[in-house]
């Protein structure tokens, strides 16, 4: 933690830096102008404009004029603080102000971009936004950051190829890993997989390779026919309850990496599906593993129970999979007559296209059809519109495939209930952005991969793995860490106005709250993320929060409104 | 001159906040009167801040969180709806409510971000300049709206619609599941008794009242008044000021 500059008595000393972004800003508002304006506002004493404030000098500028003119409290008004702020805050932090006591103005995402046709207008509004600023910086109080330590070992929660590999790469950088299998045996859905595309390895054989590294690894500790029940605690430090066979074990650790998978769609009620002689492609792949296949007529149907209103989504690698067990059985069998029912084929990059070449030369027939009109099964054949023909056609078959799609668990609730994760709209676990931290939750420790995110091939679940424990690492390989120090917290002298009535213990959505022994409230200051709930909706308004007070808030109000009220 | 509202934003930190950034980066262009207030969850918003802003005269005030099921925090959004239910509800009681707005906007949806914020200046302009700004201030409604904020503000009202998720998820205290609508029934009575208090406290805050006084200045039949000032004298708030003939006249404590 950095020195706090400012003690109680000291005037208020802001410095405002006002950034042009090159002509992002600056073609757009007069950035000296403001910068003046900025001056005339309570409590500046320096104000300034930079034509890149991110860049060396405009960096230097702000460390030095901390120091020049005794600023207690830094506003740039600049870009983002979502992208930003990180960067202004350190600075603070080597010229020795608590990063706290820096306030950020966006006047470029929320103003000068969004109002390029009308400068005066959007002059006006930055000069709001900076007033604002001001207003909040003066009621601005330096934090205190926790430091706690980590505790270098990570959980692993699913045992497919994906968790093998998590747990194989965390291992491999010196971390104490816990893998957890619900089921007796690891490997997950390539347990019931027959060869795989695209280099026709047989699964067992990867699995095999797999399978053997993680249990000779005597860093790792895998528990099977086990469940998670509890997870308490936070970033570097969960406490985890796992359940084998009826045995509890505790366990501590720094992250979680949750690669759960998914559920292959049993299609009840579609297309004549009856697990005999119409089957899912999950179940041919059983098939071709343990049985010969003498069916001379074959036909699959793809995007069986998904495209559609109740599921929007692609699952990724059914047209591979239909592809590839097609191939398979023309290997075995040339005679064979297969035909693929679809509605667009999905196979991107070399190596799969180069499967779609294959299977159109050996023969393979494929036909579309259109959501609307789908193929009608009957006892042994089927009719289907061709839309190039404009006419119907009819196809006998002795074993019909159904390529259905992968779904979430129906455990997934509970787990992300006991991660204080989220789930998106068809149940899978969902990152915390797509582009900037795709195998990150919101939740700080805990990281995603696999299918458990969303239907991926084998590679892409590969990558994940790695891509999760590299994630995971970025936690571990510390000693310790700093939390956030923006958070609620239960001023001494407000202790007797809390009525004990628990509302915020239960809407917390951190567990943050509880009662101690002598029956008062308390805030576990390291579980606690500072959304405010607690602070908006406890009735006798006990529980304060930093960084996001109601003074703060209020002084921004009425610096908008231009009155200030009694 | 055409009429240019103040508009103001309270924006989740997670989705709302950054798909005003995305808004920015895809230069979506959006009217200049919204100025932001970036809170870390929509569920931070406390209903004082939005009473406050329109007793400072800003003509329209729009909240801003993640879609249902998307809050960063898990569920701050759907707090944040109940809040804003309670908000709505009073300021019907001055017709004040179609000044105020609740929007999911995520973070991807810059483009939408721009069209929310459009439609609702477009609406605020239709509505014209705030009863509460500018030449047009009206006395009268700013103390009502204080009797407003107050009854918010107050214990009873904070915690009903604090509880309200409880209740309905988990029961009362007797374990009874409650309904949304009888909820909202005993909601909109304990906002009404409330509403009614306040104006009665902040009356005679000023000055000592009969309940015939109070009757003339809120409009309200007196035995509607003098059960509340039973009640009010119940609770200590108030108390005799003075007895003028037969007629006690009361004052705030
Ligand atoms: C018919 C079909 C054919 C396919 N063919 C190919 C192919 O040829 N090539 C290819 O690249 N991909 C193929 N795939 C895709 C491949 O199966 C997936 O990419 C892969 O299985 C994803 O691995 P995963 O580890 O994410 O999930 P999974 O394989 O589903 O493993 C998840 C593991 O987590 C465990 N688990 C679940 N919940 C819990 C819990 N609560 N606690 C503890 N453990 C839990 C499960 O038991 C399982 O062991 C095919 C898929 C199907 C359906
Ligand atoms: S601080 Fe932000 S606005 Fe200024 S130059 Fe850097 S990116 Fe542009
Ligand atoms: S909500 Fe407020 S009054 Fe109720 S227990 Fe929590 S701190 Fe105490
Ligand atoms: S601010 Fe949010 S996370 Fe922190 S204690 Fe309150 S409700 Fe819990
Ligand atoms: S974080 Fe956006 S509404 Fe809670």
């Amino acid at each position: 933690m950095s020195i706090n500059k400012e003690s109680e008595d000291e005037p208020i000393r802001i410095g405002v830096f006002v950034c042009h972004c090159g002509t992002n800003i600056g073609g757009v508002l007069d950035c000296e102008e403001l910068a003046e304006y900025a001056a005339t506002l309570p409590n500046v004493v320096f104000s300034d404009h930079n034509l890149y404030t991110c860049a060396e000098i405009g960096l230097t500028t702000i460390k030095e004029a901390i120091e020049e003119h005794n600023l207690n409290r830094v506003i740039v008004c600049s870009c983002t603080p979502r992208t930003h702020e990180p960067l202004f805050r350190s600075i603070c932090e080597e010229a020795g102000l608590n990063k706290y006591l820096f306030s950020f103005v966006n006047i470029r995402e929320q103003c000068s971009w969004v109002h390029m046709k009308k400068p005066e207008d959007a002059f006006e509004k930055a000069k709001d936004l900076i007033k604002m600023g001001v207003a909040r910086a003066t009621k601005l109080e330096a934090l205190e950051t926790i430091v706690v330590d980590v505790d270098p070992s990570a959980l692993v929660i699913g045992g497919g190829i994906s968790g093998m590999n998590a747990a194989s790469n965390l291992s491999k950088q010196g971390f104490k890993t816990y893998l957890v299998e619900k089921e007796k045996n690891l490997g997950g859905l390539l347990n019931s997989l027959y060869r795989l595309f695209p280099n026709d390895q047989e699964s067992s054989e990867l699995l095999k390779d797999i399978e053997g590294r993680i249990q000779a690894d005597k860093n790792i500790t895998v528990y099977t026919s086990s469940m998670i029940t509890s997870i308490d605690g936070f970033v570097g430090n969960f406490e985890v309850e796992i359940n084998q066979n009826g045995n509890s074990i505790r366990i501590k650790v720094g992250a979680i990496i949750v690669a759960v998978g998914a559920t292959p769609l049993k299609p009840i009620n579609l297309f004549g599906y009856d697990g005999k002689i119409r089957i899912t492609q999950f179940e041919l792949e059983n098939v071709l593993k343990n049985y010969s296949l003498n069916t001379n007529n074959i036909v699959m149907i793809q995007c069986v129970g998904t495209r559609n209103e109740e599921r929007m989504y692609c699952s990724n690698f059914c047209c591979m999979s239909a592809l590839k067990n097609a191939l398979i059985i023309k290997e075995k069998n040339p005679d064979a007559h297969i035909a693929i029912l679809f509605r667009d084929m999905h196979t991107p990059g070399i190596a799969y296209e180069e499967y779609y070449r294959r299977a159109r030369e050996s023969g393979i027939i494929f036909i579309k059809y259109l959501p609307e009109k789908p193929p009608i099964v009957e006892e042994n054949k089927i009719k289907i519109y061709n839309e190039y023909l404009g006419t119907e056609i009819i196809i006998p078959y002795e074993l019909l495939v159904l390529s259905t799609p992968l779904i979430a668990n129906e455990d997934n609730k509970q787990i992300a209930q006991l991660l204080k994760v989220q789930l998106e709209e068809n149940n899978f676990f969902l990152e915390a952005h797509v582009k900037l931290r795709p195998n990150d939750f919101a939740t700080d420790g805990v990281y995603i991969a696999g299918s458990a995110k969303w239907p991926v091939d084998i590679t892409e679940s590969i990558s994940q793995g790695y891509a999760a424990a590299a994630r995971a690492s970025t936690i571990l390989s510390h000693d310790t860490l700093e939390v956030e120090g923006a958070i609620a917290y239960l001023p001494e002298e407000y202790k007797d106005l809390c009525r004990g009535c628990e509302i915020c213990l239960k809407l917390c959505p951190y567990k943050a709250i509880r009662k101690n022994e002598k029956d008062e409230i308390e805030i576990i200051q390291v579980l606690c993320k500072g959304c405010g709930v607690c602070v908006a909706s406890c009735p006798k308004k006990a529980i304060k929060i930093k960084h996001y007070t109601n003074e703060q808030i209020l002084s921004e109000i009425y610096a908008f409104g231009g009155i200030k009220l009694p | 001159m055409n009429f240019e509202p103040k508009i103001l934003g309270f924006l989740c930190n997670w989705c709302s906040y950054a798909g005003a950034d995305l808004a920015g980066v895809s230069r979506i262009q959006y009217p200049p009167n919204i100025r932001v207030i970036r809170v870390m969850c929509s569920g931070r918003v406390d209903p004082k801040f939005i009473f406050t802003s329109l007793q400072v005269g800003i003509d329209g005030i729009i909240v801003m969180g993640c879609h249902p099921g998307d809050c960063h925090y898990l569920e701050g959004n759907y707090e944040a709806e109940v809040k804003f239910k309670m908000v709505k509800l009073l300021l019907n009681l001055v017709d004040l409510q179609d000044r105020v707005h609740l929007e999911w906007v995520s973070a991807s949806e810059g483009v939408r971000f721009g069209e929310v914020v459009t439609n609702f200046t477009e609406s605020i302009k239709k509505l014209g300049p705030s009863p509460l700004s500018g030449e047009n201030f009206d006395q009268h409604l700013f103390e009502k709206l204080k009797a407003i904020e107050l009854a918010a503000d107050g214990e009873r009202l904070r915690a009903l619609v604090a509880r309200k998720r409880i209740i309905m998820e988990e029961g009362n205290i007797y374990g009874e599941k409650i309904s949304q609508e009888d909820l909202d029934e005993i909601l909109i009575s304990a906002i009404e008794d409330e509403f009614l208090r306040q104006q009665i406290l902040l009356k005679l805050k000023n000055e000592p009242l009969s309940v015939k006084d109070l009757s003339q200045l809120l409009n309200i039949d007196s035995s509607v008044i003098l059960k509340h000032i039973i009640s009010l004298k119940a609770r200590n708030l108030i108390d005799y000021d003075k007895i003028e003939g037969i007629t006690p006249f009361y004052q705030k404590l």
